[in-house]
């Protein structure tokens, strides 16, 4: 069970409060895009043991979309940010590598923030 | 035109809580920007209330103002007053970025009271109801079992509640379960 905190709220709640929306920080592909670029923003989604930054959305409580960064082995939650962002703060990748020595966002996934 | 009734017309049960449909209340939405001194002064001027803080509710006799998110409020008053108050908070903000509706009908409201009044609630959404976390004036929205609800301890021993009114026979029925004689867990 993973317990968020809604960065918008304040509240602290566990899951069943909250709607998972899938892999953060993709890039919307749109008119122009090349067929495979619009193939991956489609289809494509990192898989990761460990580190991920997903989207989520207190859909029982305040109705606000926000970030979360956490484990996918130990469901560790790392830290909740803000949705108006295109890729995770410095403050939660420090604290990811606080958790997780030798971590590195350079390294996540296919290298998106390489 | 017809009288308008609630939509369990006042159902009450007694158990180790007392849950009880409270009728119509004048329920509106009012989105917009919460640190506009406009707002604020619309506010008052219907329900003599202040702005509520982050997650807690201001009440007064049948008024009531609830924050229900970074950029939402809940404005309670007298059910025969929601229509002119609405036109009245909306004509007031006419020239903020804001939305005003009257959803008085779209709701229900009980009241959950007595001793056991923590732990009934405390069942039936994942929420911390021990003294020391949730205080008179705090006001939660979360889920009861399977729908969204929102309620605000009113007083040391009453939490008031507001659902769907869609929804309101099933959380009658969910309160009126969990405080069932004989079902007390005695935790809180
Ligand atoms: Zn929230």
């Amino acid at each position: 069970m993973l317990i968020l905190q809604c960065p918008c709220c304040g509240v602290e709640a566990e899951e069943t409060e909250f709607a998972g929306g899938g892999q953060a920080h993709l890039t919307r592909e749109t008119v122009g895009a090349s067929e495979e670029n619009f193939e991956a923003y489609l289809f494509m989604r990192e898989n990761p043991k460990g580190v991920h930054f997903e989207r989520w959305r207190h859909a029982n409580g305040c109705g606000k979309w926000f970030h979360a960064a956490r484990c996918t082995v130990t469901l560790e939650v790392f830290g909740t940010y803000s949705a108006q962002t295109t890729r995770p703060p410095n403050e939660i990748c420090d604290k990811i590598t606080a958790r997780r020595p030798g971590w590195s966002l350079k390294d996540w996934g296919s290298g998106k923030f390489a | 035109m017809s009288d308008a009734i609630s939509a369990l017309d006042g159902a009450r049960s007694e158990g180790s809580a007392v849950v009880e449909e409270l009728g119509l209340r004048g329920m509106i939405t009012l989105r917009g920007d919460l640190s506009s001194k406009t707002v604020a002064a619309a506010v008052k001027n219907l329900t003599g209330l202040n702005l509520p803080q982050q997650r807690m509710c201001n009440s007064r006799a049948a008024y009531g103002v609830a924050w229900m998110s970074p950029d939402e409020l809940l404005v309670m008053i007298p059910y025969g007053e929601a229509e002119a108050a609405t036109a009245k908070i909306a004509g007031a903000l006419a020239k903020e970025h804001a939305l005003v509706v009257n959803v008085s009908d779209a709701r229900a409201v009980f009241a959950i009271r007595g001793a056991g009044a923590r732990e009934v609630l405390a069942k039936l959404a994942p929420v911390d109801l021990s003294k020391e976390r949730f205080e008179p004036g705090q006001f939660r929205r979360t889920r009861l079992a399977q729908v969204p609800a929102a309620f605000w301890l009113r007083d040391p021993d009453r939490f008031e509640l507001i659902c769907f009114r869609s929804v309101a026979q099933y959380v009658f029925d969910l309160l009126k379960t969990s405080a069932a004689p004989g079902a007390e867990v005695g935790f809180l």
